[in-house]
């Protein structure tokens, strides 16, 4: 099956499409959002930012460069909306301790069993990493970001992308050595 | 990068190796991973670390679910409340003067029936089309009308007395077309339509197309 390319859909919402806007959202919702929720850790909140994040697309899709590509384009406008809306909130000053505290998104009664188990404490390591290295993380692993979008996304140098990532990297190491599980690197 | 007294090549290859997993990397620095994993059993445990990782990091964001509906409902609650207050084609381009205003204003309801008010009406378009330029090429230092470039494929155009400011702003936009020339003779300008040449069926794809907005535009025919 065919479908309509990013660049085209942003073509047709700056001539104001409703129904490209609603492909577009239909398209990339979940993962902006799932980007978003991993930054804010409130779902409420990851929801207001979609939301205005989408709305910047339909207010800003003239302007819309073609070097970049949409999706990158869309994780870099919901960065920085995240982290206003976490500028906004008081009580979001959270260190690493602290958000190696809050809960793991995948605990519940099964799983607590299972929190010997290698896989689960590996996700809980990644729960618990600062913001900075969550963010890393997730955009090479699940989003799928090479060197050069992520650093367009975060607005950092590639280098510094590369570095960022080994410490992420590393710092997961130590999370993991800690609850026990020594995986002989770094 | 693990240890100090590494090679730096072992060191970049090892910070590759995320990028590799993810199948993002360009083919020339896959090529280079996948010839240093072949040798190097130490780098090749640390690949099986970064499949690992990337596996759960995938779980853990799979468990994060969806945004709920409230979301699309918001967004495009708001999108309506800005077609609402400011329909989206004057908000596409934004000429920072008060000419589309007067067109919008006067141009439909009053202008377009009275020769006289024609008149204005094409040496306020004159204007406004100038405006653009100036707007779309960067300022007064810009490109001037009157200098018609070579290269490219073209077209002719005279807009259509009642089309405002916002319509003819659209109608390139849509296009993709920009003006290089004009006024001409009988209100025509020059228009670029690509800044390649494109073949002739496609131009004339593209004038029939421009033809069938006859509210916007009163005569379009392809030139050389």
């Amino acid at each position: 099956m065919h479908s309509t390319p990013d660049e085209v859909l942003i073509g047709r919402i700056a001539n104001g499409d409703r129904l490209a806007m609603q492909v577009l959202y239909a398209r990339y919702h979940v993962r902006v959002f799932r980007f978003v929720v991993r930054l804010v850790r409130d779902e409420a909140t990851a929801e207001d930012v979609i939301s205005d994040v989408f709305l910047d697309v339909w207010r800003q899709a003239g302007r819309f460069e073609a070097r970049s590509r949409v999706s990158t384009w869309l994780l870099a406008i919901a960065r920085f909306k995240a982290i206003s809306a976490l500028r906004r909130r008081r009580d979001e000053e959270l260190g690493e301790e602290a958000a190696a505290a809050i809960e793991d998104p995948s605990d519940n009664p099964a799983t607590a069993l299972e929190k010997k188990d290698k896989s689960a404490m590996l996700r809980k390591c990644l729960a618990g990493l600062s913001a900075e290295h969550r963010e890393i993380i997730d955009l090479v692993y699940y989003h799928e970001k090479s060197v050069e979008d992520a650093a367009e996304i975060v607005g950092i140098p590639e280098n510094t992308v590369k570095t960022r990532m080994f410490y992420a990297r590393k710092r997961l190491a130590e999370l993991l050595k800690s609850e026990g599980i020594e995986r002989g690197w770094p | 990068m693990n240890a100090i007294n590494e090679e730096p090549e072992h060191q970049e290859i090892e910070a590759l190796l995320p990028w590799y997993a993810a199948g993002t990397l360009s083919r020339r620095d896959a090529n280079r991973v996948e010839q240093a994993l072949a040798g190097d059993r130490e780098l090749a445990r640390q690949y099986d670390l970064v499949r690992e990782e990337l596996v759960e990091t995938i779980h853990l964001n799979e468990t994060l679910g969806a945004p709920s509906a409230r979301a699309m409902e918001r967004l495009f609650a708001a999108i309506d409340a800005e077609e609402a207050r400011a329909p989206r084609h004057s908000r596409l381009f934004d000429f920072g003067s008060r000419i589309p205003e007067f067109l919008s204003s006067v141009t439909r309801r009053t202008l377009a029936w009275s020769a006289t008010a024609a008149a204005v009406a094409i040496l306020v378009q004159a204007a406004v089309i100038g405006s653009v330029v100036v707007k779309e090429q960067g300022g007064p230092s810009g490109p001037r009308l009157t200098s018609a470039p070579s290269e490219g494929s073209y077209a002719v155009v005279r807009f259509a007395p009642q089309a405002t400011a916002d319509d003819m702003t659209n109608f390139l936009r849509a296009y993709k077309a920009t003006v290089v020339e004009g006024p001409l003779k009988g209100q025509l300008y020059r228009i670029r339509l690509s800044e390649t040449k494109l073949p002739e069926e496609e131009v004339g794809k593209i004038v029939r197309q421009m033809q069938s907005e006859s509210n916007i535009v009163g005569f379009v025919a392809a030139k050389e």
